[in-house]
């Protein structure tokens, strides 16, 4: 261990727990948003109580999202100063993007959604909460926009002088490829996890309080459900187009995906493979024939290239070195991501045929209201693991090596006292947030009672859902 | 005027920005426990700043944003120069944070407890911390010539960083009981009130001794003339507050937060960060900034983005405008 791979570390750690929080955020203010609309529209109780219900957990989940965010743009300029000033001319764009259009946006129309429910028309509350979806959706966009440069360096040139990259054409990097099908894949990918939540807790409740706010939770699990099969056939359509931008711009990465050793053509995708530990023999492996070239090229005899002949063309290109990502985990989670997204899909499929016409769910579909989120929110990190990991050695593809990009100035000791500290702080809040979703999701509907509450009557319907501190 | 000193003046407006308004929550955090002596009181002194605080505090990550786009070697070195304070800045942001949304979710005392004092910390450990940072940032920095920061921790832990920590801190302790007081009705209203004046002449004591020390040490005409003002509109502000006049009293402490963090940026221009080995090795606004092209398209976004947020932030304040009454704030 030394200073560079403990900021990876770090940095790993830092992110994919920041991640957990993301993609909840992003979808249940959107369902929120929707559910609101629906109570504006047609009036209906349940939907007011569904909305309070669901954004309430919306804002456990937030500030979690907001507070682990924090870390994230400080830990660019703590661990990762070199990396900071070559690619700040460009990088810096879309995070200045993401702050000044975005997260004013977000943390301005919370506050107004959270106390304004009585103080603004109904029409102008529920136009804050479409504000935060959209703050949102852009923050998304633009930290996305920042990453693809990452993966594929666009609208720049190298100043020699100033040893860095600079900025050549902001519209470039907004519309990089990468980022067109990064930013669809990832939105539905969330709006799985998100479905998949509402659902999940909707059937807890159906099955573990059958008689309580049955029409209310029948509407929601249903939506929950709709949304995580519309949701999953885009995270598979835009996932597709995704493989085939990167079979172009990051070969490497897709190749390690597959694992594929040697050039093939017609290349055939595998399914499972067991492999010896250092990922280069095979033992034994389920493929199809001809998917894989379809895949990665859009034809059935298209040419996919392998590790060694990629890796051969890199040494010339950037000199002597290994360019391979670890194959075993990018392998690995490529499937997983894959998979355990379609498990997800197949339950919510299930659930939604279980209760079809009415039906009372059986009692045994609650084992399915845990795993149900839990698998998309794996799906979720296993994706982001697979990307990032995949990219390396490179830390700004063909331009920065990972290790030219850690702060020179920084001693070990400082990485390891924050590692520490983050590890600790980071343990105790999921513990805290966990216990509080399941606590307020244990609390169901009451008290989330449609009048505003007669200052008479202060003692058991307004406190317990209220959304004032 | 060159672009550069564009976005000096724009990064500096933006910490200026985060500092009048995350200055009053955190002064109100500080006193969350001493000023509201039980449960409604302090429910109603954290509903001063309940819909503000979380935009309040984006002043800071675009700040940071803004420093990564337009003045990278800044940020860099920056942020990895003061690794140990920002780390601690951070982890008291994520507690201040969490405790302030988690606070109101559960219904009972020990937990609402817990949380007040993690807020009260929370809000404490920044507003010393950024003192200490902006106080070095005068003061200058061992910075070598590859622009990287060389000292310790214990570089940055010198008396005259000290001194600035704690004047920060009760400068921001005064604008939160000022706050409170302009926010609150009754007894929390009255208690605020005195606790204003109180900490305010001891604010005005420490921070007009650590500006003249700051000037002393890298001030111009121009920069004396700025904390000359933040001195005035601090003193004007205790002289409000003693008449009952809070909206006037608000006025002035923010004012006086605001002209004295931009007293110190223009300290310090054209340097950003100055190199106490060779004033060679300086970071300044030309040498630590981004091309032309990245400058003139941030430029662009800021002009039309900032006034923006601005008013509808500001419309934020506005909706909320009624003061807080502490019988009423229990029922949502």
């Amino acid at each position: 261990m030394d200073t560079l791979d403990l900021a990876r570390w770090q940095f790993a750690i830092t992110t994919v727990y920041h991640f957990f929080f993301v993609p909840v955020t992003l979808s249940l203010v959107a369902i929120t948003a929707g559910l609101q609309t629906a109570w504006y529209r047609t009036g209906k109780d349940k939907y007011l109580r569904l909305t309070k219900f669901y954004g309430k957990l919306f804002l456990i989940n937030i500030a979690m999202g907001v507070v682990t965010g924090l870390v994230q743009e400080f830990q660019f300029g703590m661990n990762w100063s070199a990396y900071s000033r070559f690619v700040g001319d460009v990088f810096g764009a879309p995070l200045a993007l993401e702050g000044l259009l975005a997260f004013f946006f977000e943390s301005t129309f919370i506050g107004l959604w959270i106390f304004g429910w009585d103080r603004l028309p109904k029409r102008i509350h529920l136009a804050c909460i479409w504000m935060v979806v959209l703050g949102t959706q852009l923050s998304a966009y633009f930290i996305l926009a920042a990453n693809s440069w990452m993966q594929n360096p666009v609208g720049f040139r190298i100043n020699a002088e100033r040893g860095r990259a600079e900025l050549t054409d902001i519209g470039a990097v907004l519309t990089n490829k990468v980022v067109l099908v990064t930013y669809p894949h990832t939105i539905f990918a969330a709006f799985v996890v998100g479905g998949s939540f509402v659902a999940g807790v909707a059937i807890w409740h159906l099955v573990r309080r059958p008689g309580v706010d049955v029409a209310a939770f029948r509407t929601a699990l249903r939506l929950g459900a709709v949304i995580v099969l519309v949701a999953g056939a885009g995270v598979a359509l835009s996932g597709d187009q995704q493989g085939k931008v990167m079979t172009e711009v990051q070969p490497m990465k897709m190749a390690a995906a597959e694992a594929l050793y040697e050039t093939e053509k017609p290349a055939a995708l595998s399914l499972f493979t067991i492999g010896s530990l250092d990922g280069s023999r095979e033992i034994y492996s389920v493929k199809i024939p001809y998917l894989l070239s379809f895949l990665g090229t859009g034809h059935f005899d298209g040419e996919v290239r392998g590790i060694n002949s990629l890796q051969q063309a890199y040494e010339e290109l950037y000199g002597p070195g290994s360019y391979n990502p670890n194959i075993p985990l990018t392998y690995w989670t490529f499937r997983l991501m894959i998979g355990v997204g379609m498990a997800s899909v197949g339950i919510a499929a299930w659930l939604l045929w279980a209760t079809r016409r009415g039906r009372a769910p059986d009692r045994r579909l609650v084992w399915l209201a845990l795993p149900l989120p839990l698998l998309p929110l794996a799906a979720n990190a296993f994706g982001w693991i697979f990307t990032e990991t995949g990219r390396q050695p490179w830390l700004v593809f063909g331009l920065l090596p990972t290790s030219a990009g850690v702060s020179p100035s920084t001693s070990m000791t400082e990485v390891l006292i924050s590692m520490i500290g983050f590890l600790v702080l980071y343990g105790v809040l999921a513990v805290v947030e966990v216990k509080l979703m399941l606590r307020t999701i244990r609390g169901g509907l009451a008290g989330t009672s449609p009048e505003p509450d007669t200052p008479d009557d202060p003692g058991e319907a307004a406190k317990p859902l209220s959304f004032t501190y | 005027m060159e672009l550069t000193t564009v976005w000096f003046a724009i990064i500096a407006f933006f910490w200026i920005g985060y500092f009048v308004l995350e200055g009053f929550d955190f002064g109100v955090g500080i006193l969350l426990r001493v000023l509201g002596r039980d449960e409604p009181e302090r429910r109603a002194v954290i509903t001063t700043i309940g819909p503000v605080w979380d935009g309040n505090e984006v002043w800071l990550i675009v700040a940071g944003a803004m420093t990564f786009a337009a003045f990278p070697e800044w940020y860099a070195t920056l942020f990895s120069g003061f690794y140990l304070p920002l780390f601690a800045v951070l982890v008291s942001l994520i507690l201040r944070g969490v405790a302030l949304e988690y606070r109101g979710k559960r219904d009972d005392l020990p937990w609402r407890d817990r949380m007040d004092t993690l807020i009260a910390i929370g809000s404490l450990l920044p507003a010393l911390l950024w003192g200490i940072v902006f106080a070095n940032l005068v003061r200058g920095l061992p910075i070598d010539a590859s622009h990287e920061f060389t000292g310790t921790l214990g570089t940055l832990l010198n008396p005259f960083a000290l001194f600035g920590g704690v004047a920060f801190t009760m400068l921001f302790v005064a604008h939160g009981a000022i706050f409170l007081a302009l926010k609150t009705t009754g007894e929390l209203r009255a208690r605020a009130n005195r606790t204003a004046s109180a900490t305010g002449l001891i604010a005005a004591v420490l921070v007009v001794g650590f500006l003249a020390c700051a000037h002393g040490l890298r001030g111009d005409t121009e920069s004396v003339a700025v904390a000359g003002a933040a001195a005035v509109a601090l003193v004007a502000a205790l002289v409000a507050n003693k008449l009952g006049r809070e909206g006037w009293a608000f006025a002035g402490t923010a004012l006086a937060v605001g002209l004295g963090v931009a007293s110190l940026f223009v300290a310090m221009f054209p340097a950003v960060m100055p190199s106490t080995l060779d004033p060679a090795w300086s970071l300044t606004v030309t040498n630590a900034a981004s091309s032309a092209y990245t400058l003139k398209v941030l430029t662009v976004i800021a002009a039309i983005f900032t006034p923006l947020v601005m008013l509808y932030q500001g419309w934020t304040y506005w909706v909320f405008r009624q003061r807080v009454r502490v019988e009423t704030v229990t029922v949502p």
